[in-house]
């Protein structure tokens, strides 16, 4: 990709960024306690005397999150430690019970990974993963039930989260933006986060600072906390760097805070600082020994992972002949993917890719249908573009037989039968239907032979026309060079 | 390493207690007659030895994932100085 | 009819089965003891009402036959265990009038196996004392007087109601916990015996954390054979505390009365300082003698890394204190100061509710954590902890069992001056205790004579790891020669 620059009267500036990805595991049950992590249940009601703090109160660690933590290890290629284990971030906030939040610290479950983003321009580049850790998520602090008070709810309290923290490869927010696309794509694959960031089940703090291009300075960065899109966090990106730019150029200095992005607004301002800096005191957790990992059981979650975003795009363009670009966009969503598999099975793929990423799309779009709820099956999206390989409608007709599966849900096959729409393929019936035009129309036909070559096109409208446009397009093309001559 | 009245301030912070400002130096004098009894471990060579974080020699035994626990929202509740609506009530937090 | 409270667990327990008398007899008994020593401030909670309901089910049982193992033994509680539906307070202002909504899973296999419980005994303030001193009902008192003396004596910590209570014999039994010495030590000032087991052999679900890589529970009672059958019934696996271990729990009892001869009995040369108190030291020999004379065999060894233990203590218990003392927030349970905003409502309720000793340890605990001195007070301190434990790892390939004294002195005036100006000399109690914890092992204290004064001393036998019954037969054989009469 073409560097990112921005560039003003004084002088021209790159990026430098890393992002920390907060990502809720999928788990029936909280990480150290066996409250529910369901959504939406009523204030408090899936919380268990561990999660609320309560004293004497032991957390108990959930055996699927660590295998969630392997599985998305693995899935960001990265080591898997065999050895890790917990400390305590220790500050006071209202909707963290216990004073703490058990973490991973030293020892994280997951250690270096990659994670291949596509740009725009084709090209592919790594993105360094430097950690993974395993976590508890907060509770939530309401403030706008009443003006004087905050309440809290504590049904998130607990909940796990993986913290992936990348290496500081942005130098785009574009880059920032294909990652998470990716990233969202990788955790969905694998079905170990749900990846929706805007019900909070990822959330993503970013991490920038600038330099002069072409330098490798690394220089004071700023943090802004829980952005919560895509399109915010490249945004935040952009807008921060401009921010601590004219900081620079106005012979300023950058202080390392932490700052707040405002959708709204689209700048990021400081957020209210305290007396005293946070000291988090971390220290390994007493109440939960070390957590070790052998060969066997980290072979076993590898033979889990399905067939990765990355991995079925290389088999689509190489086994199925799909262009680069199409595999993507099919591969970045399992569901999308796992459809067009079913619908190319046995017929043409790059025609179905054609067909998916065309009328399809532009069909579920126009209806506001989730993939799930489509009325055309993979199957019978098959069959039609079968039907076209098959020279039995054109591609004109398949058009016509689509909007009525659309609406119907039929069976392109018996839509085709009962319409009456299959193509006239038999060449003395061609014939006559041309004789007859040329009959019809002997002025034309002598003006063409006579060199007016552009009739040609017209007479096939007219073939077209006569035969209802069940006639092969093709078929007719060549008899009609024939009979005209 | 002294201990002085800055850190004895900062301590309290951080740990949310309050030292009233006639009680600091007597905090900080206790402080500092603490730390150089703790001292003493300077004298002891731990080059080459690991921190020792659990007496356990047994590895972590970890929980199924069930749903064993929750839905006692009143119990849960039932001590809290200032409950409302099913919440824990607070002062208004300033973000 | 108070004879009845005379009686060990044991002798209750056989006399119950026998049917010589009732539980509710027996629970009515303790419970006058209860409401006649008063003074002694031992209980912070009476339930007696509750404790007579349980002894009427128990009776039930054992006419029916299906008594369990302790069927209607009355014991005491130290309040630092959560009883669900009692009050638990860690007799600390902070959780005044906390009610848990759940019972600790040692309280829980006690009623499992019939105990009655009579009230929640006094202890220092979230455990953290030696004299119980600390605590926000004000301190337990000994039983004990010096010799031609009327002043109160310390009953120890912080254990101290569990220990003065069964001294005074207003329970059968008591738990104890013991971060750094915490059931021993006042076992050893009250006349009384009590062990900590091995750290995981009880789980430390439901009792209120002080330093949890420290903490453990044990029983505290009139002689050893009590406290291997309550121990039985208190240890054992926790899939509720990770930190619980998976190893059999055998039948204590079953060890007592076992020959020791052979038996390597290590006395480590550490434990004998300059200056060690002449009355501990004469107690200390006799016990070597007695258990020479049964055949055991008497290992000279070195614990060098000693005299670094309560420096290693007063850093990790601290440190481990003051992040689980966070959570004595003013939110969910316990006291609330009201504060403008939260950060005053967190100061204003921690600085009111917490006592001058916790409040020391939290910040100590803070300042060693806090960035910049992590390097040099933390893992420093761990670091020499496993010096310590492979102290003991060492010692052990020589001896199967060591044999101290519990405390350097027998139990104090209330009110000590040189303790209450300077921490240390008040932490100085703990010097033969704290390395038990440190390493995790098991030890128990066991009354081992009288000082000139008139007041009890004690001994401690620590023990292997998972090995309580080593610890257990030898304490019971000393136990047959000193012929200690309690209180």
């Amino acid at each position: 990709m073409a560097d990112f620059v921005i560039e003003t009267p004084k002088g021209k500036w790159e990026i430098v960024c890393g992002l920390e990805i907060h990502c809720q595991i999928i788990s029936k049950s909280k990480i150290y306690s066996g409250a529910s992590t369901e959504f939406g249940a009523e204030v408090n009601e899936h919380v268990s005397f561990v999660d609320a703090g309560m004293p004497g109160m032991l957390p108990t660690l959930n055996k699927y999150c660590v295998h969630q933590a392997v599985k998305t290890g693995l899935g960001l290629r990265a080591k898997i430690n065999k050895y890790s284990n917990f400390a305590r971030k220790n500050y006071f906030y209202a909707d963290l019970p216990q004073g703490y939040q058990i973490t991973q610290f030293k020892y994280p479950i997951v250690g270096e990974g990659r994670v291949d983003i596509d740009l725009p321009d084709g090209s592919v580049k790594a993105i360094g993963i430097e950690r993974m850790h395993i976590e508890q998520d907060a509770g939530k602090s309401i403030h706008d039930i009443d003006p004087k008070k905050t309440f809290i709810d504590l049904n998130r309290a607990g909940v796990g989260l993986m913290e992936i923290v990348t290496k500081p490869d942005f130098s785009a927010p574009a880059e920032a933006g294909a990652f998470l696309k990716k990233l969202r794509s990788i955790l969905r694959y694998i079905g170990t986060c749900d990846g929706n960031m805007d019900e909070g089940s990822m959330r993503c703090d970013v991490n920038v600072s600038v330099r002069p291009q072409g330098t490798d300075e690394l220089r004071t960065r700023c943090e802004m906390k829980n952005v919560n899109s895509i399109k915010f966090v490249m945004q935040a990106i952009e807008n921060e760097a401009r921010r601590q730019i004219e900081v620079y150029e106005n012979g300023g200095v950058v202080i390392q805070e932490t700052r707040h992005f405002d959708p709204v607004s689209g700048q990021t301002k400081v957020m209210r600082k305290k007396e005293f800096a946070h000291d988090y005191r971390y220290f390994p957790e007493p109440d939960l020994a070390p957590l070790v990992l052998d060969d066997e059981y980290i072979e076993k979650v590898k033979r889990e992972l399905p067939e990765l975003p990355d991995e079925k795009k290389e088999r689509f363009v190489s086994k199925l002949g799909l262009t680069p670009y199409d595999a993507i966009v099919i591969c970045e969503n399992k569901e999308t993917a796992d459809f067009f598999e079913k619908a190319a099975a046995g017929h043409d793929a790059k025609k179905v890719a054609n067909w998916l990423m065309g009328d399809f799309f532009a069909m579920l779009n126009e209806k506001k249908l989730e993939l799930k709820d489509s009325p055309v099956s993979a199957e019978n999206l098959g069959r039609l573009v079968e039907l076209v390989s098959q020279n039995v409608i054109n591609g004109k007709t398949a058009k016509d037989v689509f909007a009525i599966m659309a609406e119907t849900g039929e069976n392109p096959e018996k839509i085709v039968e009962e319409k009456g729409l299959k193509q006239v393929t038999d060449t003395s019936a061609i014939e006559a239907v041309i004789d007859e035009v040329l009959a019809a129309n002997p002025d034309n036909a002598a003006a063409y032979r006579n060199g007016k070559q552009g009739l040609f096109g017209w007479f096939v409208g007219q073939v077209m026309k006569a035969s209802k446009g069940k006639a092969n397009p093709g078929l007719v093309n060549e008899l009609l060079k024939k009979k005209l001559g | 390493m002294a201990v002085d009245t800055e850190t004895v301030k900062r301590i309290a912070f951080l740990s949310r207690l309050k030292v009233n400002d006639d009680k600091i130096k007597d905090t900080e004098q206790e402080f500092n007659n603490i730390f150089n009894w703790i001292e003493q471990l300077n004298e002891v060579n731990t080059d080459n030895v690991a921190p020792l974080e659990s007496v356990n020699d047994f590895n972590l035994t970890l929980r199924d994932d069930e749903v064993t626990d929750g839905n006692c929202r009143d119990e849960v509740l039932a001590n809290a100085p200032d409950a409302e609506y099913g919440y824990f009530v607070v002062p208004k937090v300033v973000e | 009819m108070s004879d009845l409270t005379k009686l060990t667990v044991a002798e209750a327990r056989d006399g119950l089965r026998k049917r010589e008398f009732s539980s509710v007899e027996l629970t009515k008994a303790y419970i006058s003891k209860m409401e006649e020593s008063r003074r002694l401030n031992a209980y912070v909670t009476e339930t007696p009402e509750h404790a007579l309901e349980q002894a009427a089910v128990a009776d039930e049982k054992y006419r029916n036959g299906i008594a369990g193992e302790l069927e209607g033994i009355p014991m005491g509680i130290k309040d630092l265990f959560c009883t669900k539906g009692i009050r638990t307070t860690a007799c600390s202002h902070i959780l005044d009038n906390f009610v848990p909504p759940y019972e600790s899973t040692v309280t829980s296999k006690l009623l499992q196996a019939g105990v009655t419980v009579l009230g929640k005994l006094n202890m220092d303030e979230f455990a953290m004392g030696g004299s119980n001193e600390t605590s926000c009902f004000g301190p337990a008192i000994n039983p004990w007087k010096a010799k031609g003396s009327d002043a109160d004596l310390v009953p120890g910590g912080s254990s101290g109601g569990s220990a003065a209570a069964v001294a005074a014999e207003m329970c059968a039994a008591a738990t104890g916990t013991d971060t750094g010495g915490s059931i021993r030590q006042p076992a050893a000032f009250c006349g009384v015996t009590g062990i900590k087991p091995t750290y995981g052999r009880c789980s430390r679900y439901g009792i209120i954390a002080f330093a949890s890589s420290l903490d453990q529970a044990g029983p505290i009672a009139k002689d050893v054979r009590d406290c291997a059958a309550l121990l039985k019934v208190m240890s054992g696996y926790d899939a509720k505390d990770s930190t619980s271990a998976k190893v059999n729990v055998p039948d204590f009892e079953a060890v007592l009365g076992q020959d020791i001869r052979g038996l390597k009995i290590g006395i480590p040369r550490e434990y004998r300082p300059e200056g060690l108190n002449e009355e501990i030291a004469a107690c200390w020999d006799k016990g070597i003698a007695m258990l020479r004379d049964r055949g055991a065999e008497i290992v000279d060894i070195s614990l060098p890394h000693t005299k670094y233990a309560l420096a290693v203590y007063y850093i990790i218990a601290p440190a481990e204190a003051s992040s689980n003392l966070a959570r004595y927030d003013g939110i969910r349970y316990g006291l609330r100061v009201p504060g403008e905003h939260l950060d005053d409502l967190y100061i204003n309720t921690r600085s009111e509710g917490f006592g001058a000793e916790v409040k020391r340890r939290i910040m100590i605990g803070t300042y060693v954590l806090s960035a910049g001195y992590y390097d040099a007070y933390y893992l420093k301190a761990q670091k020499v902890r496993r010096l310590i434990r492979n102290d003991f790892l060492e010692a052990f390939k020589k001896c199967d069992i060591i044999l101290t004294p519990t405390a350097p002195t027998g139990a104090f005036a209330l009110g000590d001056k040189s303790m209450k100006d300077n921490p240390i000399n008040m932490w100085l109690n703990d010097v033969f205790t704290v390395s038990v914890n440190l390493a995790g092992l098991p030890a128990i204290s066991l009354p081992a004579g009288v000082s000139g004064q008139g007041l009890p001393l004690g001994l401690q036998l620590i023990g292997r790891a998972f090995d309580e019954e080593t610890v257990l037969k030898t304490a019971y054989a000393l136990e047959k020669d000193v012929h200690f009469v309690r209180k």
